[in-house]
C-alpha cells in the first residue's frame, strides 16, 4: 500500500488567525492609548505595539500552518506539529468516537470548518484539524466512519423527507417560534454578571475608578433626591419601572442567548446516527452513532413543566461542547420525545410500568432529620428571639416535612423489559431511562443510619453520566442488583462465558488456596 | 504490631455477610489477607505520630498556663490514637470481602459507610495490580478493575496475597474482550 501524502489545512486559516490576532491586539493597544504611556506620542505607540502584535502573531500562526501536517492513513490518523519540538499523534480509527464540525462566525464565511476528532479522553487530548474547508471536513468525517465501521451496516432508510445526507429522517426541528417559547423560558440575569465583568475591565484599562463607593454614593445621592421629591407615587412607579426593565431585560437574554445557540436546530437520524446541527453564528454540527447513546435524560423546568415542555438528552461519553450530555431536544412535547426515543431504542415508560418508590422508613428518615434540626434551631429561637420568631421556623419544619412527603411521591423507579426507568422532582420531573445491559457496576452502599434502618443507595454505573436510585428498602436494592446483573451477563456472549472462564476460575482458585495457606 | 489478628469467629464472619439471601450474589465471602490488617495498622501509625508529637508540643507550651490538668490533651489523643491503630483496622479489615464468581467480582467493604459492588467481567475495560511500600512488605497487592461507568470508573480491591490478586487478574482478563461501548 502506498505511503498517503501528508496534507496540510487550509491557507485560509492564517487569514482567520491573523484576524484573531488583530482581535488580541486591539485591547493592549487601546489601554496604551489611554495610559500614560508615551505621553503625547502615545497613539502612535499603541498602534506600533498593535500592529507589532498583529505581525508576531499573524508569523506565529503561518510558521505552525507550515509545521502542521496531517495524514489519513490506512488505520490511523496522524498529526504532526510544533515549530522547534515536533510531536506527532496517531489516532486508531477505531478510538475516533465521533468526528465534529464546528463553524464560528468567521470561518463559516470563508466556508471553513474546524474538524474535531473525539475520542471520548475529553477536549485536551482531542485532535483538532483548525481550519479545512468545509467540504473536506465532511469528506473526512464520511471517511473515518467508513473506516471505523467496515461498510455501513444498516440500509439506509426509504423515506426520502429528510435532507442533507441520503436516507436522512429528520427527528425534530425548531422553527422560530418555539426557539421564541424556548428563550422566554430561559429568563436569565445573567446580563448582569457580564456588565459587572466589563465594570471591572473599564476600571483596570481606565482612570475612572469603578469600585469608589464615593463616587457611586454621590451619584445615587444626587438621584435619589430628584426621585424623592417627586413624592411617593413616583417613587412607587419609578421601582415598578425599574422591575418591568429587569424581567425584559432577563427575557431578552433568554432570548438572544436561545436564538444565538438553537438557531435551525435539527435533529436528525441518518443511517450513521442521530445527527445534530444548531447554532446561529457558530454553526454546529455533530453526529453520535446510535450505539452510543447510553442513557436518556428528560428534563424541564419548574415553569415550562406547567406548559407541557420537556428537553431530551442523550448520555455518552463523548462530551457535547463541555456540557454533559448531548442535548437532542431543547423544548418539545412528550410525543415528539417519545419519537426521538423510539428512534433510540428506547420506550417511554407506558402504564403498564409498575412504579416502586423509596422505602417509608427512608422517607421517614429524611423528614425526621430535616424537620427535626428545624424543630431544634427553634428552640432557642423560642427562648432568646422576640416573640413569634420561632413559629416561623416551627413552621418551615412542617413545609420541609410536607414536601418531603410529596415529593417522595414523585420519586420513583420502575423496570421494564430491558430498561431501567428513575423519576424524580415534583417542581420540574427529571427522567432518566437507561438499558440495563448498557450499565457497568452496580453498588450497594448503605450509610450508618440506612444499615441501622435497613435502606441503601443503588448506584448504576453509567458511562458519561451518573444513575442512582436512593432509600431502597435493602432487600429490593438486592434484588434489582440481581436483575441488572442477570442482565448484563445474559447481554454478554454466550462464547465469552463459557470456555475460558472455567479455565480461569480454576488459576483463580489455585492461587486463592496458595494464598490460604500462606496464612 | 507483631500480634496476629484474632482468627475470623462465627461471629465476626456472620458480620461480615449480613443476611445469606438465596441469590448467588450473597454467596460467603472470602476474606482478605490478615496481612491487610497489620499493613492498615502501620499505615494508621504513621498517621497517628504527627498527631501525638503536636499533642506533646501543645502539652509542652501550656505546662506554664496551668489551663488543663497536665496530660490531658495527650492523653486523649494518645486513646484516640490506640483505638485508631489496633481496633479500627482490625474492623476495617472484618468488614472487607470479595467475592469471586463465574462472571463477576463482588466486592464489599466499610464499617460505617457500607457499600457492596459487584462488576460483571464484561464490563472490565481493564485491569491493574498495583502494590505501595507497605503492600510489598507484607507481600500484598490492589487489584483495579476499571469500567466506563462515570460511577465506579475504578473498582480497588486492596489486600490480596500477592499471587491471589495475579490469578484474579487473569482470570477476569479471560473475560475481557473488546467491546463497544
Amino acid at each position: 500500500m502506498s505511503v498517503p501524502p501528508a496534507q496540510r489545512t487550509a491557507p485560509l486559516g492564517v487569514v482567520i488567525g491573523a484576524l484573531a490576532s488583530l482581535r488580541e491586539a486591539i485591547l493592549p493597544a487601546v489601554a496604551i492609548a489611554f495610559s500614560g504611556i508615551g505621553s503625547g506620542s502615545r497613539l502612535a505607540v499603541a498602534l506600533g505595539v498593535g500592529l507589532a502584535a498583529v505581525l508576531v502573531g499573524t508569523l506565529a500562526r503561518y510558521l505552525a500552518w507550515r509545521r502542521l501536517t496531517y495524514t489519513i492513513g490506512p488505520a490511523d490518523i496522524r498529526v504532526e506539529k510544533g515549530l522547534i519540538s515536533r510531536t506527532a499523534r496517531a489516532v486508531p480509527y477505531e478510538r475516533i468516537q465521533d468526528v465534529s464540525l464546528e463553524a464560528r462566525l468567521v470561518p463559516r464565511l470563508l466556508g471553513l470548518v474546524a474538524v474535531r476528532f473525539e475520542t471520548g479522553a475529553g477536549g485536551a487530548e482531542d485532535i483538532k484539524l483548525e481550519y479545512l474547508s468545509a467540504a473536506e471536513g465532511e469528506r473526512l468525517r464520511q471517511l473515518v466512519r467508513a473506516r471505523r465501521e467496515g461498510a455501513p451496516d444498516e440500509g439506509p432508510p426509504a423515506d426520502g423527507a429528510g435532507q442533507g445526507e441520503a436516507g436522512e429522517q429528520v427527528l425534530f426541528a425548531m422553527g422560530p417560534r418555539r426557539l421564541l417559547t424556548l428563550g422566554l423560558f430561559e429568563f436569565s440575569l445573567a446580563v448582569f454578571a457580564a456588565l459587572g465583568g466589563l465594570l471591572q475591565y473599564l476600571d483596570n484599562v481606565s482612570s475612572i475608578d469603578v469600585w469608589n463607593v464615593e463616587l457611586w454614593r454621590g451619584w445615587i445621592e444626587r438621584q435619589g433626591s430628584t426621585i424623592a421629591r417627586l413624592g411617593p407615587y413616583a417613587q412607587a412607579a419609578a421601582v415598578i419601572a425599574g422591575l418591568i426593565g429587569l424581567a425584559l431585560i432577563g427575557f431578552a437574554t433568554g432570548v438572544v442567548r436561545s436564538f444565538v445557540r438553537d438557531w435551525g436546530f435539527v435533529s436528525s437520524l441518518s443511517p450513521r446516527g442521530f445527527r445534530r446541527q444548531r447554532g446561529l453564528f457558530t454553526r454546529t454540527d455533530v453526529v453520535m452513532p446510535r450505539h452510543r447513546v447510553q442513557a436518556l435524560v428528560i428534563g424541564t423546568g419548574p415553569l415550562r413543566y406547567r406548559f407541557g415542555w420537556h428537553d431530551l438528552r442523550f448520555v455518552s461519553l463523548a462530551q457535547d461542547f463541555g456540557s454533559e450530555n448531548h442535548m437532542v431536544a431543547p423544548l418539545a412535547r412528550m410525543a415528539e420525545i417519545g419519537a426521538i426515543a423510539e428512534a433510540a431504542g428506547y420506550r417511554l415508560p407506558g402504564p403498564g410500568l409498575a412504579w416502586h418508590r423509596a422505602s417509608r422508613r427512608h422517607l421517614a428518615d429524611s423528614v425526621l432529620l430535616q424537620s427535626g434540626a428545624l424543630a431544634l434551631i427553634a428552640v432557642p429561637v423560642a427562648l432568646y428571639a422576640p416573640f413569634g420568631l420561632s413559629f416561623i421556623v416551627l413552621g418551615l419544619a412542617v413545609v420541609v416535612a410536607a414536601l418531603n412527603l410529596y415529593a417522595w411521591e414523585f420519586r420513583r423507579h420502575g423496570i421494564d423489559g430491558d430498561q431501567i426507568v428513575t423519576t424524580t422532582g415534583f417542581l420540574s420531573p427529571t427522567t432518566r431511562i437507561a438499558k440495563r445491559a448498557r450499565l457497568h457496576s452496580v453498588e450497594i452502599a448503605q450509610g450508618p443510619l440506612g444499615r441501622w434502618r435497613g435502606y441503601a443507595t443503588l448506584h448504576l454505573g453509567l458511562a458519561g453520566g451518573t444513575l442512582a436510585i436512593p432509600g431502597l428498602a435493602l432487600a429490593e436494592a438486592r434484588g434489582l442488583r440481581a436483575a441488572i446483573l442477570e442482565t448484563i451477563t445474559a447481554a454478554a456472549p454466550a462464547a465469552r462465558r463459557a470456555v475460558p472462564a472455567d479455565q480461569a476460575m480454576s488459576a483463580a482458585q489455585s492461587g486463592l488456596s496458595a494464598s490460604l495457606r500462606a496464612t | 504490631m507483631d500480634h496476629a489478628p484474632a482468627a475470623p469467629s462465627p461471629a465476626a464472619e456472620a458480620k461480615a455477610a449480613p443476611r445469606l439471601a438465596a441469590d448467588a450474589d450473597e454467596a460467603a465471602l472470602t476474606r482478605l489477607h490478615p496481612h491487610y490488617a497489620h499493613a492498615l495498622r502501620i499505615e494508621a501509625l504513621l498517621a497517628a505520630i504527627p498527631a501525638l508529637v503536636a499533642a506533646l508540643v501543645i502539652e509542652a507550651a501550656l505546662r506554664d498556663a496551668a489551663l488543663l490538668p497536665p496530660g490531658l490533651i495527650a492523653g486523649a489523643v494518645l486513646v484516640v490514637a490506640l483505638v485508631l491503630v489496633i481496633r479500627v483496622p482490625l474492623r476495617r479489615w472484618q468488614a472487607r470481602g470479595y467475592h469471586l464468581g463465574a462472571d463477576r467480582l463482588r466486592v464489599v467493604r466499610g464499617v460505617l459507610w457500607h457499600s457492596d459492588t459487584i462488576v460483571p467481567f464484561s464490563r472490565v475495560q481493564h485491569i491493574d495490580v498495583s502494590q505501595g511500600p507497605l503492600e510489598r512488605l507484607f507481600g500484598i497487592a490492589t487489584l483495579t478493575l476499571h469500567t466506563a461507568g462515570t460511577h465506579n470508573a475504578s473498582v480497588a480491591l486492596p489486600g490480596l496475597a500477592e499471587e491471589t490478586a495475579r490469578a484474579m487478574r487473569e482470570a477476569i482478563r479471560a473475560h475481557i474482550r473488546r467491546e463497544e461501548l
